[in-house]
């Protein structure tokens, strides 16, 4: 390097603005990225925060579905799944599968009769090292048709202002529909009488590469039996819990996987509006659940049921609550990892 | 581990800018992205992840050509203090672009998420699924990531003094192109 020597020169300001302004700016992009600048932004943490009772969370749980129990059992697929998707766990065959059933409250000890939607999250894996997981619910659709929409209903049903709902429901007349179903469809004292639905819509890609808007169901093969909420209360607060796990050691209990092909039109971004009944199905396979466990120590306890990890074959589609539910069931994950001391497990050494 | 030329080498300019704009990047989209509810936030993990194991394939390449070629030394001129700085941060961010992508895939394993990169192109777990890890980790991975930007900006800062206030050659090692009169 050819040193010049170094001639003490007179002290520059300019140089001195010059570095502050780079570091500043580039700072002050940082900050608006992460949100910081941005008090209104919808972010994950609000969210999630948005889903707390007035107490705060259950420390340790899930923050949302909080109540659940794990299953595992298979997927038996027919191979008719492989018109629509290239997935493999389309092509007939049996595919392990750890499950878990809840409900959508944010209390794991709230009563049974209290929570009007029970839940499924499932994963399921095959061969060639891909993973489907999916995480459904027994109401017919979302209550919401945006993520900002259902942030706005867990604000209003949280609010004080006794108005609050009224205008959320003014504003967002697609939440009567969901009303209407939790007010008049019947109850069931079981998880295996429920049909879970995906709700949101799904693209399958097929082995030419074609994609087609779809949504899916597990249909139960037991005959649903309807029961008063108030008959399921004196059942006791967690006998759902039990009886799924009587039912399922005296036989294991199966579900269709339905596969609802959307036709063109048809309102693949809005999981608030059901698509026409008259559309194309196909009966995919038969989910088998053969063995429940407490979710304490169970196979399910530490799985994020983020709906989109997906195997190559299946994509997201214009629905925006995929991307919302698994940046919010992520921070749900995040915090209730960290939370362990909370909710021990009692085989303590063997998992840790 | 200095070498006589005045300018590191162009393979490992070239890696230097490549890297530059991939961890730059990197960190903005990992601000980003944890910020968002968004369909963006699934188009920002999808980047994410490849982009860092990219950024681990390429450092250690670099770190091979670092071993290989060394680096030119610095100004003789230079304050001893500010030499142990430039040393010292030269170590902490080769550190941080090795550690940060393997916290990654190691916190994505401990949490029982498939790894993936691209289509069907998944990596293995490098960890058994383990709460209390990916809670370390997950830590370790967030707070890293804003040391690391707060080193960069530390970085651009010293090499803009070196270059406007100093003019002492240090930013002509690493220029893409040479700015002034010295000849190599």
């Amino acid at each position: 390097m050819d040193q010049s020597p170094l001639i003490p020169k007179p002290f520059r300001l300019g140089p001195f603005v010059v570095i502050a302004a780079v570091v500043g700016i580039a700072a002050v992009a940082f900050a608006y990225t992460a949100g910081w600048l941005s008090p209104h932004r919808l972010t994950p943490k609000k969210l999630v925060a948005g889903l707390a009772p007035p107490g705060g969370p259950a420390l340790g749980h899930r923050r949302n579905h909080a109540k659940g129990i794990c299953f595992t059992g298979t997927l038996n697929a027919n191979g008719d799944g492989s018109t629509l998707s290239k997935a493999q766990v389309f092509v007939r065959g049996q595919y392990p599968v750890v499950g878990r059933f809840n409900l959508a409250t944010a209390d794991p000890n709230a009563a049974d009769a209290m929570v009007r939607v029970r839940g499924l999250g499932i994963s399921i894996t095959t061969p060639d090292g891909q993973e489907w997981r999916s995480a459904m619910i027994d109401a017919p659709i979302f209550p919401a048709s945006t993520p900002k929409d259902f942030y706005g209903l867990l604000t209003a049903s949280a609010s004080k202002d006794p108005d609050a709902m009224k205008e959320f429901i003014a504003g967002h007349p697609g939440f009567l529909t969901f009303l209407g179903w939790a007010k008049s469809a019947p109850w069931t004292s079981s998880y295996a009488e429920e049909r879970y639905n995906s709700l949101d819509s799904f693209l399958f890609v097929d082995q030419s590469g074609a994609k087609h808007p779809i949504r899916w169901s597990l249909i139960p093969a037991a005959q649903p039996v309807p029961i008063a909420p108030g008959d399921l209360a004196k059942r006791g607060p967690d006998y759902l819990e039990q009886e799924i796990t009587q039912r399922v050691s005296a036989s294991p209990q199966r579900w269709t996987l339905v596969i609802t092909v959307a036709n063109p039109g048809d309102p693949t971004a809005d999981p608030n509006k059901a698509w026409p009944a008259d559309r194309r199905t196909i009966n995919a396979g038969t989910l088998i659940v053969q063995q429940i466990e407490p979710e304490r120590d169970g196979p399910c306890r530490d799985i994020n049921f983020d709906p989109t990890v997906l195997p190559s074959g299946i994509t997201t589609s214009d629905d925006p609550f995929p991307a919302a539910r698994s940046a919010a069931y992520s921070r749900s994950y995040n915090s209730r990892t960290a939370e362990s001391s909370y909710y021990p497990r009692t085989d303590a050494g063997a998992k840790q | 581990m200095t070498t006589a030329r005045t300018r590191f080498t162009a393979p490992q300019r070239l890696l230097h800018w490549l890297m530059a704009i991939c961890i730059l990047s990197m960190l903005f989209i990992g601000v980003g992205m944890v910020s968002t509810v968004t369909p963006k936030y699934l188009t920002l993990v999808q980047i994410h992840k490849p982009l860092g194991i990219a950024i681990l394939v390429l450092v250690l390449i670099r770190l091979t050509l670092r071993l290989i070629y060394g680096a030119p030394a610095l100004p003789a001129g230079l304050p001893e203090p500010i030499k142990l700085a430039a040393h010292l941060s030269q170590v902490i961010l080769y550190a941080l672009m090795i550690a940060m992508p393997i916290i990654g895939w190691a916190m994505l394993s401990a949490a029982a998420y498939p790894v993936v990169l691209f289509g069907g192109v998944h990596l293995p777990p490098i960890l058994p699924v383990n709460p209390g890890l990916h809670t370390l980790l997950w830590h370790a991975h967030y707070y890293l990531a804003f040391a690391f930007f707060a080193v960069i900006l530390m970085h651009v800062a010293a090499i803009l003094f070196h270059k406007l206030v100093r003019n002492d050659g240090v930013f002509e090692t690493m220029a893409p192109v040479l700015t002034h009169d010295r000849s190599e």
